[in-house]
């Protein structure tokens, strides 16, 4: 059997065997067996085939295309059955609707249609497997210790978690498929599985809230699967073929930018851009690990990755423009509005939509440079974020809030978290780290292509984004004064993923010239015929890596090193009432009161309604231009 | 040779910095109807604060600001040096936001106002400072500053709008009324010190050293805008920084400080208006 197929396959298997073992140790052992023999196993197929681009076709397709479409069938059975249940009938009629479709197609109009390559795997395939197996596994290997915790702090919730476990490993099978199908139709199934394991994910704790936001997360994704199967049909029955290499490599005349129109659509709803990000943001219900793999590691990611593809088709054409403009809005209102929120994953999920809004931007943008950021953007943010979710889950288990506002007090509950958790912040926003270098190149690729609006876009965006890391970074080294110490156990297997990513965050930046050299530049240099080069100049790349490496210093800051220093120890001024132990003061009545610090919201200017209202109109007038500029162009 | 260059800007940079702060405080003085002090008095200030003891209200945040000075010290090098604008200025940023982090470790209430308007300063000047980035390299087509200033035309020349919006923030980073809000020079304000409220001795001589590296930082972006190939020029450029140095005084003697809200809005509406207008219009011309 090919290593291909095993690297889908192994995590379908694992998720098999865990979801029959009832026993916490024996599924435990299982779970971490499994998370590290699928990193082995990513790592080695990256490296087998690091150098040789495959394109893959199998004998037995028609068999593998019966036994996906019996699944796509049974799926799409529970889906109908699940949105009668609960009379969401929309998500019923969504179903039908595309399975039918895709059914119809495969049947009656999909003969004689030759498929030279089901699968590819080149170097931006390479790039997601990997960003996918790591990641992924150790996400999975997080949630062990997770979940123990997570059942003894909600003792309301149903145990479910060898069914929390299958379907994170049946997620990670989907999402290699979706990084290596080249056949449309099998790309789409993968995509339609994400979106059900995200439904099953965020429903897990059966709350209320929960199966309100499973829903919600469902029908829009489901509402992008019609417009995928939609472009499926157009692709096949117009152009005689199924593959996406071929469709990219076509011209981007009116007649492909329709399919192309369509799979935008469906890419956009599955990163969650405007005017289709609430599911996102409803998502947060989910357990943490949930969060950190689907909702910003890697399912939102399927989107953007999608609009890579296409970028060759999008440039400068109309399609291209309005996903640029969505992205655009996205990126700038969900930077605004993040200011003023406290919820650590309300935080993460704005900040999440915001990237992916840049990242779209990049991709539509479609030239060497933008890709370029755009690929580099999906590795650094898929780690740096993920690192964020998990360290936000543990600490929501040693202080039993994940409110911004009360995490002054994690320096002295655990010092190891709070640099975690310093190291992922910096990641996603400061100078020597990844996420700015790819937004610099970003900002670069855009005033190069004479992209003005999004520049101004751009620079806002940051601007914003400085400011709500900053103020969070603030809370957390804000060394409270607080006395008493908090007894805290901190998981093994929870560590264990935390540090190798906190890890990953700075290996990544050290070697974004090494990625860039090996991965993207002949990537970039056969999508576009031309030899890429990396852009920024190696001097800038060297006074980057010297302030990286002064970053590594950084952190001695935490060992008491200071104690025999000879400096008086003084109170902090509350303008003559400090009662003596910087904790209260001396008030006007004569009492102590309590100091207390809040991080500044400025609730009443960006108004979080108010924004996301205008920029979902604007959006949705951006995609309606889009559909007439489409009708127009096509009635001529 | 290089390592001479970096040692001389390091040593000479805050000792012109310190000149033009002693000069600043004279010509306020003057402008109040005050002698002022002699024009050597900030280094004299320094020497003094180095030889008082060291209080601190815990062990972590002198940290900050002895790393916001690597970093700025780190801008200046690499300006002064011809290197990349844009990076220089992500370095700036960086400086900064390790100065604001040093106001929330003093977790002291006027600290903590005082990081959170510098924060809001940031924010507001933060689009302005980057697109004098972009319209510099638009113009030039080159990040690189040592390029920028042997090109034949002087920017101003493309650049007005964006080379007026940055006069416009200027005051924030020199801290400055109208903008003012995170801490002043004079000593009236209603959250004591801001962020150097709980910093004393050694801490605070940093902290003002660190200020003189910013003052050339900044007058390094104006004076970018003005130096072409030709000798002249420089003598030009060395002109507009001293008559912006002027302005700047004068707005601050002369002008109240303004609500947050204002100073957030007027920054990124101008920002907005001329940088936009003054790059679309670039673009138009086909630079």
């Amino acid at each position: 059997m090919h290593e291909i197929a095993i690297l889908i396959l192994f995590p379908l298997i694992a998720s098999a065997f865990i979801f029959f073992i009832r026993k916490d140790k024996a599924r435990n052992i299982l779970v971490r067996i499994c998370s590290i023999v699928t990193i082995f196993l990513t790592i080695y197929v990256a490296s087998k085939y690091f150098n040789k681009a495959l394109y893959l076709s199998f004998n037995n397709e028609t068999i593998i295309n019966q036994i996906l479409m019996f699944i796509e069938i049974l799926v799409a059975g529970y889906l109908i059955f699940m949105g009668i249940k609960n009379k969401k009938y929309i998500i019923s009629i969504f179903s039908a609707v595309q399975t039918f479709l895709i059914i119809w197609f495969e049947l009656t109009q999909s003969q004689g249609i030759e498929i030279k390559a089901s699968m590819v795997f080149d170097k931006l395939s390479l790039i997601m497997v990997l960003v996918v197996g790591i990641i992924g596994s150790l996400v999975c290997l997080y949630t062990v210790g997770y979940m123990k915790w997570y059942h003894i702090h909600h003792e309301n919730y149903k145990e479910r978690k060898s069914f929390f476990f299958a379907v994170m490993f049946v997620f990670l099978a989907a999402m290699f498929g979706l990084v290596l199908s080249n056949e449309l139709t099998w790309l789409y199934f993968c995509w339609e599985l994400t979106t059900l394991c995200s439904f099953l994910l965020i429903g897990y704790t059966k709350t209320q809230d929960a199966i309100k936001n499973s829903f919600h997360a469902l029908t829009i994704n489901l509402g992008g699967g019609v417009c995928f199967a939609l472009a499926i049909i157009f692709i096949g029955m117009k152009f005689k073929t199924l593959e996406l290499s071929v469709l990219i490599g076509m011209k981007p005349e009116v007649v492909v930018l329709i399919p192309v129109f369509l799979l935008a659509i469906s890419a956009l709803t599955k990163s969650a851009q405007m005017p289709f990000s609430s599911w996102l943001l409803g998502a947060m219900v989910a357990p943490t690990p949930s969060s950190a793999l689907l909702h910003s590691a890697t399912m939102v990611k399927a989107g953007v990755y999608l609009l890579i593809r296409l970028a060759p088709l999008l440039g400068q054409s109309s399609v291209g423009q309005v996903v640029t403009f969505i992205g655009g809005i996205t990126f700038l209102a969900n930077s605004f509005i993040a200011i003023s929120q406290s919820d650590a994953k309300k935080i993460l999920a704005y900040s999440t939509i915001a990237n992916l809004g840049l990242i779209v931007i990049c991709a539509s943008i479609g030239t060497q440079e933008s890709l370029w950021a755009a690929i580099l953007l999906i590795i650094f943010h898929a780690i740096a974020k993920s690192l964020l979710f998990l360290s936000v889950g543990s600490i929501e288990h040693q202080l039993g809030s994940r409110n911004v506002e009360d995490m002054d007090i994690l320096l002295k509950v655990s010092r190891k978290l709070s640099l975690y958790i310093i190291i992922g912040i910096a990641g996603m926003f400061l100078a020597p780290f990844g996420m700015l270098i790819s937004k610099w190149v970003a900002m670069k690729a855009f005033i190069d292509s004479n992209n003005i609006l999004t520049v101004i876009i751009l620079v806002y965006g940051s601007a914003a984004t400085v400011f709500y890391w900053t103020k969070w970074m603030g809370k957390l080294v804000s060394n409270a004064n607080k006395k008493e110490q908090v007894i805290h156990t901190f998981h093994i297997d929870e560590e264990t993923a935390i540090f190798t990513q906190a890890v990953l965050v700075i290996i990544s930046c050290f070697s974004f010239p090494i990625i860039s050299k090996y991965a993207l530049e002949p990537y970039l240099a056969t999508l576009f015929g031309s030899s890429a080069v990396i852009p920024i100049g190696t001097s800038d790349v060297n006074i980057m890596l010297l302030m990286l490496s002064m970053f590594l210093i950084l952190p001695i800051s935490f060992f008491p090193i200071y104690k025999n220093d000879k400096r008086r120890k003084a109170l902090t001024y509350m303008a003559g009432v400090n009662t003596g132990d910087n904790e209260s003061f001396n008030s006007a009545f004569g009492k102590n009161r309590e100091v207390e610090y809040s991080n500044w919201y400025m609730k009443d200017y960006f108004k979080s309604k108010k924004i996301s209202f205008w920029s979902n109109t604007l959006c949705i007038t951006g995609l309606c231009v889009g559909v007439i500029l489409i009708v127009l162009a096509g009635g001529r | 040779m290089l390592i001479l260059k970096i040692i001389a800007i390091i040593i000479i940079a805050p000792l012109a910095g310190g000149i033009i702060t002693g000069i600043d405080r004279v010509i306020s003085a003057r402008l109040q109807g005050r002698k002022g002090p002699p024009i050597l008095q900030p280094f004299f200030d320094i020497l003094k604060l180095l030889e008082k003891e060291s209080i601190e209200v815990n062990t972590m945040h002198r940290f900050f600001v002895y790393v916001a000075l690597i970093f700025i010290i780190f801008t200046t090098v690499i300006m002064l040096l011809g290197g990349d604008i844009l990076l220089a200025l992500f370095v700036l940023t960086l400086g900064s936001i390790f100065f604001v982090l040093g106001g929330y470790a003093s977790n002291s209430p006027y600290s903590n106002v005082g990081s959170e308007r510098e924060l809001l300063q940031i924010m507001a000047y933060e689009p302005m400072i980057l697109l004098t980035g972009i319209g510099l390299y638009y113009a030039d087509k080159s990040f690189f500053i040592k390029d920028i200033i042997s090109s034949s035309t002087p920017a101003i020349l493309f650049l007005p709008g964006v080379f007026l919006g940055l006069i416009f923030i200027l005051p924030f980073k020199l801290r400055k009324s109208p903008f003012d809000l995170s801490m002043t020079h004079h000593g009236h304000q209603e959250i004591v010190q801001g962020i150097k409220t709980e910093y004393s001795g050694k801490d605070l001589a940093i902290i003002e050293i660190t200020e003189w590296y910013e003052t050339i930082i900044i007058f390094t972006l104006v004076y970018i805008f003005f130096a072409t190939k030709s000798p002249l020029s420089h003598i030009y450029a060395i002109t507009a920084c001293v008559f912006v140095f002027l302005f700047e005084i004068l707005l601050d003697n002369g002008i109240a400080r303004v609500k947050w809200q204002s100073a957030l809005n007027s920054a990124w509406l101008v920002t907005g208006v001329l940088g936009t207008v003054n790059l679309i219009v670039l673009s138009l011309l086909g630079r």
